[in-house]
């Protein structure tokens, strides 16, 4: 349920994207999701192939997920540790005075649609 | 021959709400309104503890009450019966979680002349806490019943909060709750938020909370 709140949004911005830039229709969608940002990528993808058979330029595309690492940055002494082994507190020192560098985005990185072949091209 | 081009986007999904709510925010704060963010998971006790929480603030404060559900309106309705006070009932269309456009149009439903808006947001734990709704202020609410242990499951909803009420408390006895361990809990997510327990039925420690909303709204 969750997944499609952010497929339905992401859907809308490929679409608008396709219609902005005359597009025939959009082939891929590639996203970047941190595996600490509480998407779920089997059910993400579930949810786009559902959803994207109402959209207007992305009913056949295909969505490309590259899954980003989670790091998480120990203020006390100044390590770096992989957040979804270790959580809030420091491996290291033991501290719980961190906070995290990255591993939490979801983004649309690039989408590749056929256009149109311009005359005399 | 067709052409296959690729666009370069590299746009975070989240990145429109969060321009928007800031803009919610901003506008917001102009106009000497207060939005509350309440978040929860079903069953919480959500409307029952807004309801004997805005009985108390009313005298001082012009409250409005939002109130975001899948669908149906009993929440809505029931606020507005026990309180007085106006309210709007928006409908999110099977979506799990509010976004700051939405927020927005059901302040502009909701009319002004307001001092505190409090926005009971969908009763879920996950997707809320991803999308800012421009409130300045964003509370948890976690019932006895549901377990201490709330704030290691769903660590995001705790961590963006600025308060987290204990509901229930009357049911404490009954419930293998431990307080202290909750607050240890919440504490590891954020040390900046605050653990108030209550119960809305007994009105034990309503005061404490009342105070808490008295104390901000005449501070920020």
């Amino acid at each position: 349920m969750h997944e499609l709140g952010i497929v339905v949004k992401v859907l809308e911005q490929v679409d608008a994207l396709a219609g902005e830039y005359g597009a025939e229709k959009i082939l891929r969608v590639t996203m970047e999701v941190g595996e600490v940002s509480g998407v779920v990528p089997e059910l993400f993808t579930d949810a786009f192939d559902w959803a994207k058979k109402r959209t207007r330029f992305a009913a056949e595309a295909e969505l490309d997920m590259i899954l980003l690492e989670g790091r998480t940055y120990c203020q006390s002494c100044g390590e770096t540790y992989k957040t979804t082994e270790h959580g809030k507190q420091c491996p290291f020192c033991k501290s719980r005075e961190t906070y995290l560098l990255t591993g939490d985005q979801v983004i649309i990185k690039d989408v590749s649609a056929v256009f149109p072949e311009t005359d005399g091209a | 021959m067709q052409k296959v081009k690729t666009i370069l986007l590299s746009k975070s999904v989240f990145e429109d709400n969060d321009r928007a709510a800031d803009g919610l925010r901003a506008r917001l704060r102009a106009g000497g309104v207060t939005l509350v963010n309440v978040m929860s998971s079903p069953g919480s006790g959500k409307t029952t503890l807004l309801t004997a929480l805005i009985r108390r603030l009313a005298p001082r404060f012009r409250i409005g009450v939002l109130e975001a559900d899948i669908d149906s309106d009993v929440d809505a309705v029931t606020v507005a019966r026990e309180t007085g006070c106006r309210s709007v009932q928006l409908h999110t269309g099977g979506m799990c979680h509010l976004d700051a456009g939405m927020t927005a149009q059901g302040l502009d439903e909701l009319g002004g002349g307001l001092d505190l808006v409090f926005l009971e947001n969908v009763g879920n734990l996950v997707c809320p806490a991803e999308y800012d709704t421009g409130a300045a202020l964003n509370v948890v609410i976690l019932s006895v019943p549901e377990g201490a242990d709330k704030p290691l499951k769903y660590p995001l909803a705790f961590e963006k909060s600025d308060l987290v009420i204990v509901s229930k408390l009357d049911a404490l006895p009954y419930f293998d709750f431990d307080l202290e361990l909750c607050r240890e809990y919440v504490g590891a997510r954020s040390g900046r938020v605050e653990v108030i327990p209550v119960s809305a039925k007994t009105g034990e420690n309503m005061e404490a909370l009342e105070n808490w909303f008295i104390h901000k709204l005449t501070r920020v």
